[in-house]
């Protein structure tokens, strides 16, 4: 215990435990949504309103059918990580760990059925 | 480490202390349009899936997304969409240290509520 360092010590025992490594991954997933965000509305919201026959048809098409996919899961990627945050912030001891794990089912688990969903109509 | 003080210490003052300021008001609108967004998302995931089930699933999905309810959820996640999008811009743009002195970040606040709406009523107008 003498020999080690105050860095030593100290390293990984911040709040975050990691706290480097998610700043980074939502700055990245942030850059990717910027480009994404903006797609995805314009060509979802062109299908929305649409009929049975025409939302098929239209997600048919490669460039929404990508674009919904790669919104979809960077999107719900970004969310998982966002509401992390929000849970470490003001929710504490086994509840914080048990709702962090829920959120991570969602968001996971709604950016599969998506991409399954896409993957259905586009094919 | 050990000897660290845990029990009686000041505490910073938080939220019930300050006057609500317009900088403090866009960054916790940020965290409440991001996590809020999920209510939209798994209704677009849900209306998907129908897509790719059912003709009939579809009409059901298609019929709550359309509806008034649908319209206020989906109306809402826009503007909330626009402005995590340029809030979370001027994070991207703070964290180089720009725009940081508090007549710039308040500028940088009211061009992002601002651009929030003209977005949101450019996006309904053009679908």
């Amino acid at each position: 215990m003498a020999f080690l360092t105050d860095r030593k010590r100290a390293v990984g025992w911040g709040s975050a435990k990691s706290g480097t490594a998610h700043f980074w991954a939502m700055k990245k997933s942030s850059f990717a949504l910027l480009i994404l965000v903006p797609l995805f509305v314009f060509t979802f919201g062109a299908a929305l309103g649409g009929g049975y026959d025409e939302v098929r048809a239209y997600y048919s098409r490669p460039f929404p059918a990508i674009v919904a996919a790669l919104t979809l899961l960077v999107g719900f990627h970004h969310f998982n990580m966002g509401v992390q945050v929000l849970i470490e912030d003001y929710v504490h001891g086994i509840w914080e760990k048990v709702l962090i794990l829920v959120m991570t089912c969602v968001s996971y688990g709604a950016a599969s059925v998506g991409l399954f969903a896409i993957a259905r109509l586009a094919l | 480490m050990a000897d660290v003080n845990r029990g009686n210490r000041p505490l910073s003052p938080h939220l019930q202390i300050y006057r609500p300021q317009l900088t403090s008001v866009t960054s916790i609108l940020t965290r409440i349009t991001g996590n809020a967004l999920i209510v939209g998302a798994l209704m677009v995931v849900w209306w998907l899936l129908a897509a790719a089930t059912s003709e009939t699933y579809f009409a059901t999905a298609n019929a709550v997304l359309t509806s008034w309810f649908g319209d206020l959820v989906l109306f809402g996640s826009l503007w909330a969409l626009w402005y995590h999008s340029l809030a979370g811009l001027r994070h991207l743009v703070w964290d180089y240290a720009v725009g940081l002195e508090l007549e710039t970040a308040e500028k940088l606040g009211w061009a992002v509520v601002g651009g929030s709406v003209v977005l949101t009523l450019l996006t309904v107008i053009i679908i």
